[in-house]
Parts: structure tokens; sequence; C-alpha cells
């Protein structure tokens, strides 16, 4: 009713729309509000909260999923390169990761394809392998990042992705298709073997209909691809004959960012580098960093650590937080902490380092904190 | 009634008294998971059915078996969203969950009383302050004489009276509990220094009017008055329903008061001891608990007050032996039992009567069982 898939909402949908947006409907539905009734008769029915609702999943290598979304009337698309924030309940807890959009900006209105790789330890990553169905209903934000193309799109391109970094620069190749573009456009892709290739056949697709495209699987581990090993400067001297001038985008782990820099400034070249790490977030607890840096995100204020409770802590820096009981009893003071891990004085505890709520009171750094006080 | 009930521990004891109940705690925050939020989404959805439920039959109200039906299902669903959802969420029992909609810092409830005023005015200075006299602010609310140690005065004589018209309208009771009503009575505070949580009530309070006694009954036409009277009367099973397991938390026989001398320095063993001593459980089924909040296992959610509230009917077999263990009494008793004590506390406090020491022996059966194990301190 609401989301249907169509370019055009019918105008039943958007008369329904305004009336459950109306202050009316607001009122009758007080205190909770539209969306906590919406939802409970399909999830992504919210007015209020970009959701979107798997429509195909497809594994395309042994390590991938493919998950094509339809998120609901409040997406607002998005530009080749940039990223959108997924948010799926795992054992109870709701986890937030960041993923490109591998389709093309012009693609099917309303669809968002996603291409996720499983990452050892990964929650999130491990949880859609595992649980990701036609139906599945997960929260997306808006697409945002600067990592795409500029609007006149450059002459000579070479796109270089590894691993699952290769979903932005496929996003900006379909794009490019899509539009027409008839400069030359090398796609060179690293992955570890044939068994690990996403998109093999789209991107062999691609390159047969387009003549300005070639692509270039790499395999770092096995033979049977169009090059072997890590990228280095013969790699590029292969996709780049005769010291052709490019712009490069680069999406991968950091190491071959670091090449494609090296090589590139190697020869001389001064044509832009634009690029864009994906880091899998570490999990590994780290031991207590005495001496790390408290940062209060809304105040702008930072501060070495005293070893005391980020309550303390807070007052000591001149902020008037909130606050109760001071044993972890009330919750008064429950604040969200966007980055680091604090370690609970009751149980010695040790939190995760992504963005959660915590009781200042009760809470000590463990490492660099950021709060959202 | 105080330490001298109490049976004498040393501080070894206590605090090894205190580690085995963080031991619970913390074991049940280790196992926090897809059973809780499942459970708390199933009640979310439950309320929500009951409530679009509850409203539609009372358009239909001309009928009186719809009538009657949609002020059940609505009776029921204010009462899940207040106790088994709206008090145990605020309390930050899913806090963990990450989900905004269930985020004991914001959310709101189909309560006249503000979440905020109730955020400080219970999960703080109750749960901190349990049952310490002058400090606990819900020992008779600034309105009822609910211990001795409340120094009788004549307006106490209407007790009984204040407690009929409480429990009747205890929503708005709640409502008002943080403005100290007794402080404004004695002229120790003026409604000018109220004026913030004024403003907070009324604002709240007339969404709560607007929607039960204006909008939903301007829908219904010409049903409007059969729609007025249901959501009055489901408000009214809601506040009497609520009154009662609330009122069987802390003051039936048997449940003790402390000053706030003795609790002046106290450790996390002692602080643990007061809230068994100051707390009574009402024994039932599991529907009864669910429609209580599990309230009824108000010493567990005096223990761990922000754990999800399901969780108490397990910890409680734990807790009790634990109870056992230490010789500390663990009140509890069926609802009729445990209020029958607490009505007639509130009738025999409107006469005058000394305090602390006099008392009238405790007249529900508390299981004080010896200490089982010699407690080497």
């Amino acid at each position: 009713m609401f989301t249907e898939l169509s370019t055009r909402p019918l105008p039943a949908r958007r008369l329904a729309r305004r009336v459950a947006g109306s202050g009316l409907v607001g009122a009758l539905t007080y205190p909770h509000g539209v969306d906590r009734y919406l939802e409970l008769v399909r999830p992504r029915w919210t007015l209020n909260e970009l959701r979107a609702e798997v429509v195909a999943v497809r594994r395309s290598a042994t390590d991938s999923v493919t998950l094509t979304l339809a998120p609901n009337d409040l997406w607002t698309g998005f530009e080749a390169g940039q990223h959108v924030a997924v948010t799926v309940v795992v054992d109870g807890v709701r986890r937030t990761r960041f993923y490109s959009p591998a389709g093309s900006a012009h693609g099917a209105p309303g669809q968002v394809e996603l291409t996720v790789r499983r990452h050892a330890g990964g929650l999130v990553s491990q949880h859609l392998h595992d649980h990701a169905r036609v139906g599945t209903v997960v929260g997306l934000g808006a697409a945002a990042g600067d990592f795409v193309l500029p609007a006149r799109r450059p002459e000579r391109l070479l796109l270089i992705s590894g691993g699952s970094g290769i979903t932005p620069l496929l996003s900006m190749l379909r794009t490019l298709c899509d539009e027409g573009h008839d400069a030359p456009v090398a796609f060179l892709h690293y992955a570890r073997g044939r068994e690990h290739l996403a998109y093999r056949e789209e991107l062999a697709e691609l390159a047969a209909r387009h003549r300005n495209v070639r692509v270039l699987n790499a395999f770092t581990r096995e033979d049977g691809g169009d090059l072997r090993g890590h990228f280095g400067p013969d790699h590029l001297r292969h996709v780049l004959s005769g010291g052709a001038a490019a712009e490069a985008y680069v999406c991968g782990p950091s190491a071959l960012l670091e090449s494609v820099r090296g090589a590139w400034s190697a020869q001389g070249r001064s044509t832009p580098v634009r690029s864009e790490s994906f880091v899998p977030p570490a999990y590994a607890p780290s031991g207590d960093e005495l001496g790390g840096t408290v940062r209060f995100g809304r105040s702008e204020l930072s501060q070495a650590s005293s070893g005391a409770t980020l309550l303390e802590q807070a007052e000591a820096a001149g902020l008037t937080p909130a606050y109760g009981c001071r044993m972890g009893i009330c919750h008064t003071c429950t604040c969200r902490k966007l980055a680091g891990r604090v370690r609970d004085v009751r149980s010695g505890e040790l939190s995760s380092a992504e963005a959660e709520s915590i009781q200042l009171c009760v809470s000590v750094p463990a490492g660099d904190v950021e709060l959202d006080l | 009634m105080t330490a001298t009930a109490a049976p004498a521990l040393t501080d070894e004891q206590l605090d090894a008294f205190g580690s085995e109940l963080d031991a619970i705690r913390e074991r049940v925050l280790a196992d926090l998971g897809a059973r809780d939020a499942d459970y708390i989404r199933g009640v979310i959805r439950a309320q929500r059915g009951l409530e679009v439920a509850g409203r539609g039959l009372l358009f239909l109200g001309f009928l009186p078996p719809a009538w009657l039906g949609g002020v059940a299902a609505l009776s029921l669903s204010k009462i899940l969203d207040n106790m088994e959802i709206g008090h145990n969420v605020m309390h930050g029992q899913y806090d963990w969950m990450e989900d905004p909609a269930l985020s004991g810092t914001s959310f709101e409830w189909d309560s006249a009383c503000p979440s905020e005023q109730w955020r400080h005015s219970h999960n703080y200075m109750h749960h901190t302050h349990t049952n310490i006299v002058g400090r606990d602010r819900d020992i008779g609310y600034g309105v009822l004489r609910m211990s001795e140690e409340q120094r009788w005065h004549p307006y106490y004589l209407g007790n009984p009276v204040y407690a009929v018209v409480l429990a009747l309208l205890f929503q708005w009771g709640v409502a008002l509990h943080d403005l100290e009503v007794e402080q404004l009575r004695t002229g120790r505070a003026s409604l000018a220094d109220r004026r913030e949580l004024l403003r907070g009530i009324w604002r709240k309070g007339g969404r709560q009017v607007l929607k039960d006694y204006v909008l939903f009954p301007a829908l219904a036409g010409p049903g409007a008055p059969q729609v007025l009277a249901g959501n009055a009367a489901a408000n009214v099973v809601r506040n009497v329903w609520s009154f009662m397991i609330i009122f069987c938390g802390h003051f039936p026989d048997g449940t003790q008061e402390f000053s706030l001398e003795e609790t002046a320095e106290e450790s996390r063993g002692q602080w643990y001891r007061r809230q068994l001593l100051g707390s009574a459980n009402l024994t039932g089924g599991k529907l009864f608990h669910v429609l209580s909040g599990n309230l009824s296992h108000q010493i567990e959610h005096h223990l761990f007050p922000d754990l999800p509230a399901h969780r108490y009917g397990e910890i409680a077999v734990e807790v009790k032996g634990i109870c056992a263990r230490y010789g500390i009494a663990y009140n509890s008793g069926p609802l009729p039992r445990q209020f029958g004590t607490v009505v007639r506390k509130i009738a025999r406090l409107a006469l005058p009567s000394r305090p602390r020491g006099e008392a009238t022996p405790p007249a529900v059966e508390v299981a004080r069982p010896e200490p089982a194990l010699a407690l080497a301190g």
C-alpha cells in the first residue's frame, strides 16, 4: 500500500500516506505514534523510519551474498559509490553496518542491491549470510559518502577493487554504462580465486556489450585469472598501456590502496586517485589502555582519561549530565557511547566498540571513548 | 521494625550475600538475547492488538456485549502498556537491544504521567531509597499515611477515603507524584517552584485526555457517549489494578521500613538486604505475572530493576534459596491476602498510633527460615 514498487505512487496510496501521517492520526496513536502500529501490519510500512524489504537473495560467490532490497517511500536514491547504513537484529540486538549499493544509480527505481561478504567473526555479515530471506526487513540509512564520480564524467577511468570493495566500483561502472558513457573504462578486480569472484558473469556481460569497457580479474591465490598476484606496477602497466593518463577509483583493503598510490607516484602520474577503504571492525578485545582520551562529541570537548567513571569525568570537564543514584540502578545517566570501549565497574566486563547506550556512573573508559554528550 | 527484625549478619556475610546476587545479575545479563527481544515484542504486539480491538469494539458500543468486550480489551491494553511494557522499558531493561523505540530514556507510555518525571520519581527516588522513611516518597505518595513513622495528623482520618480516590484516579496520582504535593500542602514549596513540572503534566495529561475523551468519542459520532464511557472505564480498571499491584509491593504486613541514619553508609550487600526486606511478592499464574508487569516479583525487581522483568520468575527460585541460606525474610503471598493487609494498614493508620516498636505482629506468614548454613565470617 505505501511501498509497493512503482515509479509513481498511486493516488490511493498517496492519500493513505497523507491520512496516516496526519496530525489527527498522530493524536489518536499518541504516545507511540502511527509507525508503531503500521509496522505490525507490515514491518516496512513506517512513515518516519527508512526500512527495506529483501526481495531477492542470490549467492554468486562462496563467501558473498547479494541482496536486492526494496526500500519504503523514504528512500531518495543514491549516487554510484555511496554507502548506506544497514541495520539488522542479531540475537535481539540492533546492529548497524555500512554497505555500498552495487547496482546502477539509474537502475530499477526503488531497488538497492547489496553484496555482503562474510567476515570471520562479523556478526552482521554472518547473520545476513545465514538468515537473510525474501521478506526479511532491515533498517536502512540514507545514502551518504563522497566517494562518487564527478558530475562531468572523467575521460579515461581506471576502477580497481579488492574483495568486497567491488560494490561501489561496480555501481559506478553500471551507472556509466546506463548513461551511454563511451570513454574507456578499465575495471581491475582482485579476488583470492575463481570461487571468491563475485559478479563474474555480470562483469563479463558488461565488457561484451560495451566496447569501451575492459574487465580484468586478478587472482591473488591461484592461476586462471587475467592477472595473478597482488597489485603492482606490472599490473598497472597491463591495464594502462603506454602511460595513458587516467583517473583512478580504488576500493578495497588498505594494502591495495597503498600499493596503487605507490605505483601512481612511482610512475609520476598526476591524475587523481580517489579511494575508500573497507576495514572490517576489529573484534578482538584489547586490554585496558590507560591514558586514552575521552571525547564529549556534542560539547566538542576532549580530555585525557583520568580513570574515573565517565560520569565523574564529564562533571570534571564542566558538563552537567543527568544522573540519579550514581550506582547503576536508575539509568538516569544513560548516554550514547559513539565509539570506543568501556568497562563496567560492577562486573569488570568490557563493552564492544560499537555505538551503544551505556550508564555513565558505572562505566570507566578502556582506551579512547567518544560520548554523545 | 528495622535492623532488629533482620537477622544479624556480619559485614563479611553481607558482602558474600551481595556477591551471590551480583552473580545472578551478571549471568542473566550475559544471557540476554533473542528470547528476551521476542518476548517484549510479543507483549507489544498483544498490547497493540488489544488496543485496536478494544477501540474498534467500543465503536459498536451500542451493543452491550461489544461495549463490555471493548472495555476489557482496552483495559488490558492499558495495563500491558503501563506495566509489562512501559514501566519495564523505562527502567532501561531493554536498552541493550539498541532499539530507539524501546529506549529507557525516551519511551513514553499511555498514562497521564510524563515519562520524564516518572523516571525521576520512580527509577531514581523510589528504587534508590526504597522504604527509607523521609526519602522514599512512594510511602503514601505524599497523600496517605502508610507508615507508623509518619506522624499522625487529623488530616489522616480521611486515609481510607484518600486511598479510594487515589486508586480510582491512580494515573493522575502518579502524574502529580513528582510535584511533591505534601510540600505544597505544608507551604514548603510553592506552585511557582513547580511550574516546569506542571507544564509537563499539563502537556502529557492533555494529550491523553484529548485522545480518550475528545477525539475517539468524536470519531464515533452518535456512539460518542459509549466510547467516552468505555474509555473512562478502561482507565479506571487500569488505575485500580495498578494501584493494587503497586501497593502490594511495599506495604503488606512484614515489609520493613528504614531510617535515614541506618542506611547512610550502606554496602552493596546491605542495599540488597534493604530491597529484599522492603519488598513483597505476589504469587499467581503466568498470566497474572504478565498483567502485573512482573511486579508480582517485586523483590526480584528491586534487586535487579534493569533486568528484563520476564526473567524474575526464573531468578526468584535462586533468590529465595539465597535468602533461606542467609536467614533473610522473603515475603510472598497471594494477592487477596497481601492486599487485605494493605487495606487494613490504610484503615489502621487513619487513627493515631505510636511509632515503631509498638506495631502489631505480622498477620501474614513470612517465610523466615533459620540459616541452614554455618556462615563463617
